[in-house]
């Protein structure tokens, strides 16, 4: 194994780790939303035993709470199966607009942590790429980590997915210029490999301090 | 009993209001920490319920400034974390007991809170 492949296992561990526990976590809180509604109407069943009016109302609106966390924890668990399932094939034809979509939403509460809101710019269309799908969850999850520190003051990174003449890119913005050190520090020797291993470069928009990140579009090992 | 319960999961903390104000206990709540502290600074709470994973800031590192605006205050922390090691140090920096694992059993952290206001430890 070279160092550069060395260095993809190691950050791709803790990327799975990283996920995982961010997911559970997710987990977790909506687990103890439910707990709380359910709580609730054990107790108003109390009251209600107890000869005190109950609006049916409030018991409604209690069912509609608990289904809407179900909800919650369903889409949770999908995007957790959706993520497992992309070391499946190492290589594989994918939607690049889908794999930035589940990225940013299990990005969601890292970003939330950090007081940061992501908005997701869908493509208009589909934009099939052949990559290395684990390799590219990622390497758009060390762009956003990345996007998150230095996002403006507004703390609103958007990221937009396009498809352009023989490559496709994601572009971040939100983000403060890159000066001086943080130019240097961002794309780091770690993303470089990821950018050598899928054939993809980073392109920083001095103006905006966009960050732009170019894929080859049928990368295959 | 005055409660200030912090969580960002909106819905958490305003169902377990309702349930304590059920139980005849008087419960506030606030989604960021900047919502704690500007309650904390207009209304006196016998004790806060801190999620210890809050957006910017840790609980521990509120309650540090929430006892700054109100010195008599007790706390007890919650988290949705799991793994020993975070509840080793958590239930050290919490004090022994004060620290409790989501989802919560009412009736315990109603006990807890009790206690932290009375100062004195769970029996066993």
């Amino acid at each position: 194994m070279t160092w550069e492949w060395e260095v993809i296992g190691k950050t791709g561990f803790q990327f799975f780790g990283k996920i995982l526990a961010s997911v559970s976590h997710e987990i977790k809180n909506a687990l103890a939303v439910m707990n709380e509604n359910v709580g609730l109407l054990s107790d108003l069943a109390e009251v209600a035993e107890k000869g005190r009016h109950v609006d049916p109302s409030r018991l409604k609106t209690q069912a509609e709470r608990l289904a809407k966390q179900v909800r919650r924890t369903d889409g949770i668990v999908r995007n957790m199966n959706k993520f497992a399932h992309s070391v499946d094939e190492f290589s594989k034809r994918v939607d690049l607009g889908e794999v930035l979509e589940l990225v940013c939403a299990l990005s969601a509460r890292p970003a939330s942590m950090r007081g940061v809101t992501v908005t997701l710019e869908p493509p208009a269309d589909k934009i099939p790429i052949t990559t290395l799908p684990f390799l590219l969850e990622n390497l758009l999850w060390l762009c956003l980590d990345f996007a998150f520190d230095a996002a403006k003051d507004d703390k609103a990174v958007t990221v937009r997915a396009e498809a352009t003449k023989g490559s496709a890119r994601v572009t971040f913005s939100g983000i403060k210029p890159s000066t001086g050190e943080r130019a240097e520090r961002f794309p780091g020797e770690r993303e470089k490999v990821f950018l050598s291993a899928l054939d993809a470069e980073i392109v920083p928009d001095e103006g905006s301090g966009a960050l732009v990140l170019r894929i080859a579009t049928n990368r295959v090992l | 009993m005055r409660v200030l319960l912090v969580d960002d999961e909106e819905e958490l903390v305003t169902t377990l209001a309702e349930r304590l104000s059920l139980r005849g206990i008087e419960a506030d709540w606030a989604s960021s920490a900047e919502q704690a502290l500007s309650k904390v600074a207009a209304v006196s709470y016998d004790v806060a319920v801190l999620d210890v994973k809050l957006p910017k800031i840790s609980g521990f590192a509120l309650k540090k400034r929430l006892e700054e605006k109100a010195p008599g205050m007790k706390f007890i922390f919650v988290t949705g974390h799991g793994s020993e090691e975070d509840f080793r140090t958590g239930s050290a920096e919490a004090g022994e007991g004060y620290y409790l694992m989501k989802p919560v059993n009412i009736e315990a952290l109603v006990r807890k809170m009790d206690q932290a206001i009375r100062g004195t430890e769970e029996q066993p």
